[in-house]
């Protein structure tokens, strides 16, 4: 078991790097819809203090990554299954659990690595950070991927090609990011906005991650819910879409192999 | 001899559709048996079965003695699969390929580089084993495929339409290599009559029920006589006639008679003497492994596979 979801998870990371396109473009597309939001919503009034817009939207970046890094990491799943690397997978002894854990963990770190390059952006943000906020956002942002990549190999799996999996992300995965406090904040939305976003279990992962940077009491904190609450759902969004994920690959139905 | 593979009663529907009719078959241990049927045949469809990904919806399937219905692993770890569809990374090396097949076969360190360096020898693949899958041929990433499937020594193998894309030297060189294998059973699927010839034994599928099995020698040999085929002017009347004159059957595909007869030359004979302007072409044979599927199912082969699209 030990060693499968190793090398599934080598693989991933072996994979992305030998693909340098994907190298380039996955670390800056991030980089430049955050430089495209800070500039031009620089002067807008939806965040707290005096804080800039590229400020605030420092951590919602990093949400974002870790979001776009399991979508494109799991897509593969879809195709893999009928022909390709997934096939002889399926057919060797490796636990079943296995090969969600090992594509879950890959991803994840695909999402880590990414966070990283951006974290070194942060003192152009304003963003304060030290030793402890580092460690202690690198720890959220690995549970945020942990819940999304579990939830995008979940969605990829049930899914028969992947321009459903594209509808289901415009439909149902942009919008969690929109509404996860990383663009604006529920302070001051539209019931019906602050609602969906409560609703929200990535408005957490985000809000822990605010708290991973500023403590909690700062001014970049106000109006958020509380920090053990935000851990508390993070920590259980990960656990669900793994679960969800581990699931998904167990039931052995005809429709897996068709 | 020990039972490598039965089966009884398989049968497997998608939805409303049925694939598999309920099959019955058993391969000795070491032996290369070969499942040929035209596509829609539900040789696909058994293949996935039998290679653990499809679950058994009714009877029985035994591997190695072990029951498909009860726990695989222990099975997964004695078969190795090759797939028609590419199961391999295309933009990882071809080592970088066999060592996570390796590992996911539980096979680690020296042993598995041992592993991967034997079965990269066999192949004929080392000098480029460093090279991304997606620059090799075809036929090169074909015999990768296969050195994945046999680098833990399983003692089943099972190859859908094994001989795509590869030429016929490589096809030649593929079977060798497995003829070769002491106590390793192989299981294939084709569509081809050719390919279907190197099995030891061969059971023919049509819509989903096993019409035929036995070597395919003795397949032939059971039809015995000689085939006649004729392109008619009028193909319904002759084939009339000729039954009338000797009593043999002819069957009718489009304007082509085919008849399997005992005494094909006298009937030739019988035929340019007397029907001489009804027969734009005549034809006279062996039996081969289609004339087989024809006597057995009344079909052609080729029909099977445009009634299954």
């Amino acid at each position: 078991m030990g060693l499968a979801v190793f090398s599934l998870w080598h693989r991933e990371v072996v994979r992305f790097l030998t693909d340098r396109s994907r190298v380039f473009s996955s670390v800056g597309q991030p980089i430049i819809f955050w430089l495209l939001f800070a500039g031009a919503l620089n002067q807008s009034s939806f965040r707290p203090g005096d804080m800039s817009y590229g400020e605030y939207f420092f951590p919602g970046t990093l949400a974002m990554i870790v979001l776009f890094t399991a979508i494109f990491s799991t897509i593969t799943v879809i195709e893999d299954r009928k022909e390709g690397f997934l096939q002889s997978v399926l057919v060797s002894p490796v636990p079943r659990s296995a090969i969600a854990l090992g594509k879950i963990m890959g991803a994840s770190t695909l999402a880590l690595g990414h966070g990283l390059v951006f974290f070194l952006l942060a003192p152009f943000a304003g963003v304060p950070i030290d030793l402890m906020s580092g460690l202690a956002s690198f720890a959220v942002l690995f549970l945020i991927a942990l819940a999304l990549t579990g939830l995008g190999f979940t969605l990829a799996w049930v899914m028969d090609s992947t321009a459903g999996y594209h509808g289901i992300m415009m439909l149902f995965l942009m919008p969690m990011l929109l509404l996860s406090g990383a663009f604006f904040p529920a302070v001051g939305a539209h019931p019906l906005m602050a609602f969906l976003m409560a609703a929200n279990p990535l408005t957490y992962g985000v809000a822990a991650l605010r708290y991973a940077f500023y403590g909690a009491g700062s001014e970049a904190t106000l109006g958020l819910p509380a920090q053990w609450l935000c851990l508390l759902v993070s920590v259980a969004f990960a656990l669900v879409t793994f679960s969800l994920a581990t699931w998904v690959v167990l039931r052995r139905s005809s429709k897996v192999a068709q | 001899m020990t039972v490598a593979v039965s089966a009884e009663g398989l049968s497997f529907s998608y939805g409303e559709r049925q694939a598999l009719k309920g099959v019955d078959f058993s391969i000795e241990e070491g032996r290369v048996h070969g499942f040929l049927g035209p596509n829609g045949s539900g040789k696909s469809t058994l293949f996935k079965i039998l290679a653990t990904i499809l679950p058994i919806q009714g009877g029985t399937a035994n591997l190695l003695g072990n029951d498909l219905r009860g726990d695989l692993r222990a099975l997964r770890k004695r078969i190795g699969v090759v797939f028609q569809s590419p199961a391999l990374d295309r933009k990882l090396t071809l080592r970088q390929n066999l060592v996570y097949g390796g590992h996911l076969q539980g096979l680690r360190g020296a042993e598995l580089n041992r592993r991967v360096d034997e079965m990269l020898a066999i192949g004929r693949l080392s000098e480029r084993a460093g090279e991304k899958v997606e620059s090799l041929s075809g036929g090169l990433r074909r015999r990768v495929e296969l050195a994945k499937g046999m680098l833990h020594k399983p003692d089943l193998l099972l190859l859908d339409e094994p001989s795509t894309g590869l030429d016929p030297g490589a096809r030649k060189d593929l079977w060798s290599f497995l003829q070769s294998q002491k106590n390793l059973t192989v299981l294939f699927t084709t569509h081809l009559m050719d390919e279907a010839e190197v099995a030891e034994e061969l059971t023919i599928l049509h819509e989903g029920e096993i019409v035929a099995v036995g070597t395919p020698a003795s397949l032939k040999a059971e039809i015995g006589d000689e085939i006649l085929e004729i392109d008619a002017v009028h193909p319904e009347s002759l084939a009339a006639k000729i039954e009338k004159s000797s009593g043999l059957k002819a069957q009718i595909f489009g304007s082509r008679l085919h008849i399997q007869s005992p005494k094909a030359q006298d009937l030739i004979a019988e035929l340019m003497r007397e029907d001489r302007q009804e027969v734009d072409r005549i034809a006279i044979s062996r039996p081969s492994l289609e004339d087989v599927f024809i006597l057995k199912t009344g079909h052609r082969f080729w029909e099977g596979s445009e009634e299954a699209k």
